[in-house]
């Protein structure tokens, strides 16, 4: 066995379990569908499967139990109560630590639990499934193309198939009969404890042109009519969209590979509007269509459901509940929102942390929240959606909301902030995302694990997102992060204010106005606009950026948003919009605010990109700028 | 903070290196060529608002954005604008436990030379113009002294500043 078919397993091994974690906890709720107990037995099957050909025996033999007692349940013999639930999902926790390399001893104890309950159900509801009767018939040209149909029939006999004979129906008059044709079909019946997936998986290797009839015997037998179209149903989905696997540096790599390509091609277009040869402008826009093409391609290739990473979190919470004593559920709205796999990864440790906190300090114990009049479950919501060019990801909690007297006292006795400052609400509440910063009273055994809230400012900072607190007092408190959709290239708006040259993310344009007459000198800092009825800060960006010279007398001014804020930035001229690779600035630029980063201009210069989100915040007047 | 030059880190560092020297400010400067990736001419170079002046600006090297450092700010040297003969060597180090390509401004290159540790001295308490904890050593080649920057402690010193202030906004 080659370590890379070690790995290759590993990977598969650990989605399975992730996606049989999340439909266990699924079932729990809603222990009569279908479609997720069929799904949690395949995933035990596969597991199984899988395992066994990677020599993985100890692991085949542990899930064996488990995948008869979940086809058990799919036959409808015994019911997915929640005690099988648990002790599924200590399987599934087992089926880790053996994937680990850990210790194989406390499977037993769980066999034996597995043994216990489905021994007590059975008894209740002991119907026999009636056996499977096959019948097949290969595709004709099979035997050129490689197929051995002796080997098929040794297969299915392995696996109990008996009373095989052949069908001969098709068999065509002998001057028509082509020798290497195959004309046969066969008959045979499968024993009941087989799964249709597995008779299915027989013809792994011959499913070009199969044609398939299986079915229960005895159609009198009280089996549910829905059944066979449920399970074809459930069949093609699996099949028709074929997935391939690929590691992920090999993404970044070609992420990098568009960046340099969309680089090239900027300077390609320059070199063609100089020269002004058609020929040469033809085929450079071309390269623009493709590379486009190409970047939007590469970038959807990235882009990762926040689904991916939900079922660690409605685990985390069933542990929850049972660790803190509380009733905790957990609404997910908005799995479907996409981001850049990086952010979607990076995110899943905060997340925890965050989820972890609101469930321990947030919620209040259960006899509280009856004397407040409050339901007794506390409800944590974790919400996705997108805004702009940002995903906002909200992380809401029905309990107790941030004292803020508290915060602050704890703030003072930590140093974090001087007695006589002078802070709003919202600034208190940001307190506890400063480093050192801890509001447990006792550091619990849940959240003192060294990931701090200031852990997760800077994680979602380093993604170029922000982070800010809602809270009200007995109402629960909202979290929200705004993040980048992707980290690579952007759409942007190059600009140019004296002389030099500054890229605005497209996305978080809303439209270009001329600077009005009455404020083209130079005053405070912070003026408004009257924009269509709305009065819009703006900011001189000469003066943020320090630039020499005076503006001319038609400067422009790029409105832009972030969330529900917006503000206007002055520029002298707007040059156009361009595909902006994003390169990170180094430590040594890191503390600066007004830039998100840097990209490769067409002439092969740098220009900075300027951090909408700071500069919104800071033209609001809720933030303090770097620049002086 | 590991150090800036760990790169370059191998036993008897101090005393037997290939340096490269440059002029600076009328001195000359020398550094290890283990950091050295190339030497080149200064192309387009971009400024960057309300940086410290010891890393002000950003320059492309072969597709990458890189800052440009000028030791003339933390050594207190004189600074003139660039002209025909200066140079930007291209250096590997390691800033905050990551790898970083970094810009360093050379009014003019020398050469690479042997420097054994004979011929090192301390630096001297008084008579030095530049911040005593920025050098870590005198170099002398024909006659000539050669001022032996301490990276580490030049790039510790800007990497803490920044972090001071992003913690105190």
């Amino acid at each position: 066995m080659t370590n890379d078919a070690d790995a290759l397993f590993l990977v598969e091994a650990r989605q399975l379990v992730e996606s049989l974690e999340q439909g266990l906890l699924d079932l729990k709720s809603r222990p009569d569908d279908r479609a997720l107990i069929d799904g949690v037995f395949r995933d035990l099957h596969t597991l199984k499967g899988t395992g066994a050909m990677f020599g993985q025996v100890e692991l085949a033999q542990f899930l064996h139990d488990f995948e008869s007692a979940f086809e058990a349940v799919r036959e409808g013999r015994i019911p997915a109560t929640p005690a099988l639930i648990n002790l599924g999902l200590k399987a599934r926790d087992h089926v880790t630590t053996l994937l680990d390399g850990g210790p194989s001893g406390p499977g037993a104890d769980l066999l034996a639990d597995l043994q216990d309950l489905v021994t007590g159900a059975g008894d209740a509801a002991g119907v026999e499934a009636p056996d499977w009767s096959l019948t097949f018939h290969l595709a004709p040209d099979c035997l050129v193309l490689g197929a051995r149909p002796q080997g098929l029939l040794d297969d299915l006999r392995s696996v109990g198939a008996s009373g095989i004979e052949p069908v001969l129906g098709r068999l065509p008059d002998l001057r028509a009969m082509q020798a290497d044709r195959l004309y046969i079909g066969w008959r045979m019946t499968l024993p009941s404890t087989l799964d249709e997936a597995a008779i299915r998986d027989v013809f792994l290797f011959n499913e070009e042109g199969l044609e398939f009839d299986l079915h229960r015997d005895g159609s009198a037998e009280p089996q549910p009519e829905e059944d066979p179209p449920a399970a074809m149903a459930a069949q093609p989905k699996g099949r028709e969209r074929a997935m391939m696997r690929v590691p992920a540096e090999r993404l970044d790599e070609m992420m990098d590979r568009v960046g340099e390509l969309v680089i090239a091609e900027a300077r390609l277009a320059e070199i063609a509007a100089r020269l002004g040869d058609p020929n040469l402008v033809a085929v450079a826009e071309e390269i623009k269509r493709l590379a486009t093409g190409m970047r939007e391609t590469t970038m959807s290739i990235r882009m990762t459901p926040i689904g991916s990473i939900t079922g660690r979190f409605r685990r985390l919470v069933h542990d929850l509940n049972d660790t803190l004593g509380k009733e905790i559920a957990l609404e997910i709205a908005g799995e479907e929102t996409e981001l850049d796999k990086t952010v979607i990864e990076m995110l899943a440790d905060p997340l925890m942390h965050l989820i972890r906190n609101a469930a321990d300090h947030g919620l209040e114990p259960a006899a509280d929240r009856r004397a407040l009049g409050k339901p007794e479950a506390g409800t944590i919501r974790l919400s996705a959606r997108y805004s702009g060019a940002e995903v906002v990801i909200t992380l809401a909690d029905d309990g107790r909301g941030l004292d803020t007297a508290r915060i602050r006292a704890r703030a003072e006795a930590r140093g974090l902030v001087a007695a006589d400052a002078e802070l709003d609400e919202a600034a208190i509440r940001a307190l506890i995302l400063a480093p050192g910063f801890s509001t447990a009273e006792a550091v619990t055994e849940l959240s003192g694990r060294g990931v701090g809230m200031d852990v997760v400012k800077r994680t979602v900072e380093q993604l170029r997102g922000s982070i800010d607190i809602d809270s009200e007092p007995g109402h629960g408190t909202q979290i929200h992060m705004r993040l980048p959709l992707t980290l690579a290239i952007i759409d942007g708006l190059l600009v140019e204010i004296a002389g030099e040259r500054y890229t605005i993310p497209l996305a978080a344009v809303e439209h270009i106005i001329e600077l009005p007459d009455e404020h083209a000198t130079a005053g405070n800092r912070t003026r408004f606009l009257d924009i269509r009825d709305q009065l819009v800060p703006f900011l001189r960006m000469r003066d943020l950026l320090d630039s020499p010279g005076d503006p001319g007398p038609y400067q422009k001014v790029v409105v832009v948003t972030a969330g529900e804020l917006r503000v206007g930035l002055t520029v002298d001229r707007i040059i156009g919009s361009s595909q902006t690779v994003i390169k990170q600035l180094s430590p040594l630029h890191a503390s600066l605010k007004t830039f998100s980063g840097a990209t490769v201009l067409g002439d092969g210069s740098v220009a900075l990109i300027l951090d909408v989100p700071q500069l919104v915040a800071f033209g609001q007047g809720r933030d303090s700028m770097e620049a002086a | 903070m590991s150090p800036v030059t760990d790169l370059a880190a191998r036993p008897g560092a101090r005393a037997d290196r290939t340096m490269v020297t440059f002029s600076l400010g009328g001195e000359l400067v020398a550094i290890p060529t283990a950091v050295l990736r190339e030497v080149i001419e200064p192309g387009t170079i971009t400024r960057v608002p309300n940086a410290p002046g010891f890393a002000a600006a950003l320059i492309n090297v072969r597709g990458m954005v890189v800052p440009l450092t000028d030791l003339r700010i933390p050594l207190r040297m004189p600074v003139r604008p660039p002209d025909v003969d200066t140079r930007i060597l291209v250096l590997d180090l390691v800033l905050d436990d990551m790898p970083c390509v970094v810009g360093m401004l050379a009014e003019l290159v020398h050469e690479v030379t042997e420097v054994t540790g004979t011929s090192l001295d301390d630096v001297p308490d008084v008579g030095a113009r530049w911040p005593r904890h920025f050098v870590q050593a005198i170099g002398r080649k024909n006659g000539r002294f050669f001022i032996i920057p301490d990276l580490d402690a030049i790039f510790a010193y800007q990497l803490d500043g920044a972090d001071r202030k992003t913690t105190s906004s």
